[in-house]
C-alpha cells in the first residue's frame, strides 16, 4: 500500500491518537481540524468505521491526506468553517492546535456549530517544568512537550487547565470529560493535574439542545446552510 | 462521416482498444440513438441518429475498471491528447495532462474524450445534416442542455462496453458535465473531478454569454443561422460577430494579473503611440485578442456557439434535481473539487457552495483552491499541482472500488 510510506511513527503523536480514538464511538461522523497528513482520520475510518473529513491549510499535507484516501478540504481555521454546514458531524477534533490559532474562542464556537461534541487536546502551560523554567531560570519555557524557542514558536496562546475551563464556561457548552495527559497517558483523575499534566484532553458538548437533536436528522435532508 | 468505427461486441476485447504510448491517436465516430430510439432532449424534442466523435488513450483493463471520461469545456473537442499524425502540429487540448506518466496516466488508465452534442467537431450539432430536410439543422436544431450532452456521452460509454467509469473529470463547462453525470447517472461513476466549475453559471456568466450571442446574431452575415456552404458557396457566415464573441469571452478566461504579466501596456509594432484611431491592434493585448478571434472563426461554428452557451446558461443543478444536496446526494462517488485563486468567472465561492452540499450529504469530498495567476484558464495551464492531487485521488478511487467489489462478492 502506498499509504504506508507516509506513516511517520512519532510515539507521542501515536499515543495522543490512541487517547483521542478511545473517545470517539464507532461509526461517528468525525471532522478533524488541522488534520495534518490525515493519520488520525485514516485510523478512525479503518478501525472505527467512522466517516471522516479533514480540514487542512497546507497543500502538501492535503496531497498526503488524499493519498491516504481521506477526504480533506482546504480551509484556514482562523477564517471560520463556512463550507461546513451546521451539525454535519458528531464530533469535531482539534489536537494540539488551539494554542496556535489567533481566535481560539471562535474556533471552539465553530467546532460546536458543526458538531455535537468538540474534542480538544491542548498543552498545559502550567506544567511544573514550565513553571520552574520561568521561576528559577527566568527563561521562556522549552520542554519536550513545548519544544520551541520563543521566537519561532507557532504557539501564540498560553493556557492552563484553569484557563481553559474559564474559556469553556463562556461558550454555552459544558465539559463532558477532562483528562489530564501525564507522561503520555490520559488519566481520569490525578493529583494536582494542573501541575503534572503536559496536555489535557477536553470533551465539550453544546448546551443547545436543538443542536443535539439536529444531528439525528437524516443527513440527506435539508439544504446547505446559507452561512 | 457518420460511420461506426467502434469495434462490435464480439471484437470488444481490451486489445482492440489499446494504443501504445507514442502512437498517433485517431478520432473515431459512433452512431447512437438511431430511430426508433432517438434521444429525447430535456426541452422535449427528439433527435436521432446522433453521431459522436471520440478519442481514447491507454488500454482498457480486462475488468474494464480503469476508464476515465474527460469532459471538454465550451469550445473544446474530442482531441484531448496526442497527435493525429506526423503532419499534425497541434497536440490535444489537454496533452500536458493526459499521457504516459502524466496526471491522467495512460499507462494506468483508459481515457475517453468525446465532442459534445451541439458541437461542431464531429458530434451532431446545428451544422449536421438533418435527416428530415437533408440540409443542415441550423437553428432548427433543438435547444439542448448539459443533461442532453451527458446523456449522449453516457450512451457512448455504454456502447464501449463500460459499465462504470472510474472517474469523470472536467473543467468549466466540462465540470458542469461532471456534476450532471453524478446526478443523472449516479451509479455509472466511482469518482468525480470538478475543476474551475460550479453547480450553475453565475448571472455574470450569463451576461457575458448573452453579449457574445448578440454579437453573432446581429452580424449581417448571420442570416438566421443559415450561413453554411449548403446554402450557397459564398456564405461567409457571421465571422465578425463570432470573433467578437470570442474576444469578449477570452477576457473572462484570463485574469487582471495574467494580462498584466503577459502583455502589460506594451505596444505591438512601435515604441510610441500612433495617434491613429483606426489602428485596432496598437497594444499587444489588442493584437492578441484579435488573433484569438480570428483563429476561433477558422475552427468554430457560430451556431454551435449559440447552442452551447445557451446550454451553459440553463445549467442549474439545484433546480433540476430539487436542491443541490439532493442532486449530489444521488451518487456514492467521491468528489475532488478544485478552484483557482484568480478565476473570477467561476469563483472559489461557487466551488465552496458545492463542497458544502457534498459535506451535508455525507459524501466523500476533497477541496482545494490552487494559487494561480492564470484566471479561469488555470485548469488548462497549471497542471503540476493538479497532477499532484489527481494521481493519489485516482489511485485511492481504484483501491476503494476494488475493496467494494471484493466485499460485495
Amino acid at each position: 500500500m502506498c499509504a504506508q510510506r507516509y506513516c511517520m511513527p512519532d510515539p507521542a503523536l501515536a499515543l495522543t491518537d490512541e487517547v483521542i480514538m478511545r473517545h470517539i464511538s464507532t461509526g461517528s461522523r468525525v471532522i478533524d481540524l488541522g488534520c495534518g497528513n490525515g493519520r488520525l482520520l485514516q485510523a478512525l475510518r479503518d478501525r472505527h468505521d467512522c466517516s471522516v473529513l479533514g480540514v487542512e491549510l497546507d497543500r502538501d499535507e492535503i496531497v498526503e491526506t488524499i493519498t491516504r484516501g481521506v477526504p480533506v478540504i482546504q480551509a484556514d481555521l482562523d477564517k471560520g468553517l463556512s463550507d461546513v454546514p451546521d451539525a454535519a458531524f458528531d464530533i469535531a477534533v482539534l489536537s494540539q492546535t488551539l494554542q496556535q490559532v489567533h481566535h481560539p474562542k471562535e474556533v471552539l464556537r465553530e467546532m460546536l456549530r458543526v458538531a455535537r461534541q468538540a474534542l480538544v487536546v491542548v498543552p498545559n502551560f502550567a506544567h511544573w517544568r514550565v513553571r520552574l523554567q520561568v521561576l528559577w531560570q527566568g527563561r521562556a519555557p522549552v520542554t519536550s512537550s513545548l519544544p520551541y524557542e520563543w521566537y519561532e514558536t507557532p504557539n501564540v496562546h498560553f493556557m492552563s487547565m484553569y484557563d481553559f475551563r474559564e474559556l469553556a464556561a463562556g461558550l454555552d457548552c459544558h465539559i463532558v470529560a477532562e483528562l489530564p495527559i501525564i507522561k503520555g497517558h490520559a488519566v481520569d483523575r490525578a493529583w494536582a493535574p494542573n501541575l503534572r499534566a503536559e496536555s489535557v484532553l477536553y470533551l465539550l458538548e453544546s448546551n443547545d439542545s436543538s443542536h443535539t437533536k439536529s444531528t439525528n436528522v437524516s443527513v440527506t435532508a435539508g439544504v446547505p446552510s446559507a452561512k | 462521416m457518420a460511420t461506426d468505427s467502434v469495434p462490435t461486441t464480439e471484437q470488444e476485447q481490451p486489445t482492440k482498444l489499446e494504443a501504445a504510448p507514442g502512437e498517433y491517436v485517431e478520432t473515431k465516430f459512433a452512431t447512437l440513438f438511431e430511430p426508433p430510439q432517438p434521444l429525447k432532449t430535456d426541452g422535449g424534442a427528439t433527435i436521432g441518429p446522433v453521431t459522436v466523435a471520440y478519442e481514447t488513450y491507454g488500454t482498457l483493463s480486462p475488468e474494464k475498471d480503469n476508464a476515465i471520461f474527460v469532459c471538454h469545456a465550451l469550445t473544446g473537442d474530442a482531441h484531448a491528447a496526442g497527435r493525429h499524425g506526423p503532419e499534425c502540429e497541434k497536440p490535444g487540448w489537454w496533452d500536458d495532462f493526459i499521457g504516459p506518466g502524466k496526471g491522467l496516466d495512460t499507462n494506468e488508465y483508459f481515457v475517453i474524450s468525446a465532442n459534445v452534442l451541439g458541437g461542431c467537431q464531429g458530434t451532431t450539432g446545428p451544422g449536421s445534416i438533418s435527416p428530415t430536410t437533408g440540409k443542415p439543422f441550423c437553428l432548427e436544431f433543438p435547444v439542448i442542455t448539459v443533461g442532453d450532452i451527458v446523456s449522449v456521452h453516457a450512451a457512448l460509454v455504454e456502447h464501449l462496453g463500460i459499465e462504470k467509469l472510474l472517474s469523470v473529470i472536467g473543467g468549466s463547462l466540462g465540470g458542469m458535465q461532471v456534476l450532471e453525470w453524478a446526478a443523472r447517472f449516479p451509479d455509472k461513476l466511482s469518482s468525480a473531478v470538478v475543476l474551475a466549475s460550479a453547480a450553475n453559471l453565475s448571472a455574470q456568466g450569463i451576461a457575458f454569454n448573452t453579449v457574445g450571442r448578440r454579437a453573432i446574431m446581429t452580424d449581417p452575415h448571420f442570416k438566421d443561422g443559415r450561413h453554411y456552404k449548403a446554402f450557397g458557396e459564398d456564405e461567409p457566415g457571421p465571422r465578425f460577430g463570432l470573433a467578437l464573441a470570442r474576444m469578449l469571452a477570452h477576457i473572462t478566461y484570463l485574469s487582471e494579473a495574467s494580462i498584466e504579466l503577459k502583455f502589460g501596456r506594451r505596444l505591438q509594432h512601435s515604441e510610441e503611440l500612433g495617434y491613429e484611431l483606426q489602428r485596432e491592434t496598437e497594444f499587444q493585448i489588442e493584437s492578441y485578442l484579435h488573433y484569438q478571434g480570428k483563429r476561433f472563426v477558422e475552427r468554430f461554428d457560430a451556431n454551435s456557439y449559440l447552442f452551447l452557451t445557451k446550454a451553459m446558461d440553463y445549467f442549474h443543478l439545484a433546480d433540476s434535481y430539487g436542491s443541490l444536496t439532493e442532486a449530489v446526494g444521488r451518487t456514492d462517488a467521491s468528489f475532488l473539487v478544485v478552484s483557482y485563486s484568480t478565476d473570477w468567472l467561476f469563483p472559489t465561492s461557487q466551488s465552496k457552495e458545492l463542497v458544502a452540499a457534498l459535506i451535508e450529504t455525507g459524501r466523500d469530498v476533497s477541496f482545494i483552491e490552487l494559487d494561480s495567476p492564470y484566471g479561469h484558464d488555470s485548469f488548462l495551464i497549471e497542471l503540476e499541482p493538479l497532477t499532484a492531487l489527481i494521481q493519489p485521488f485516482l489511485a485511492q478511487t481504484r483501491t476503494q472500488r476494488n475493496t467494494d467489489t471484493s466485499n460485495s462478492r
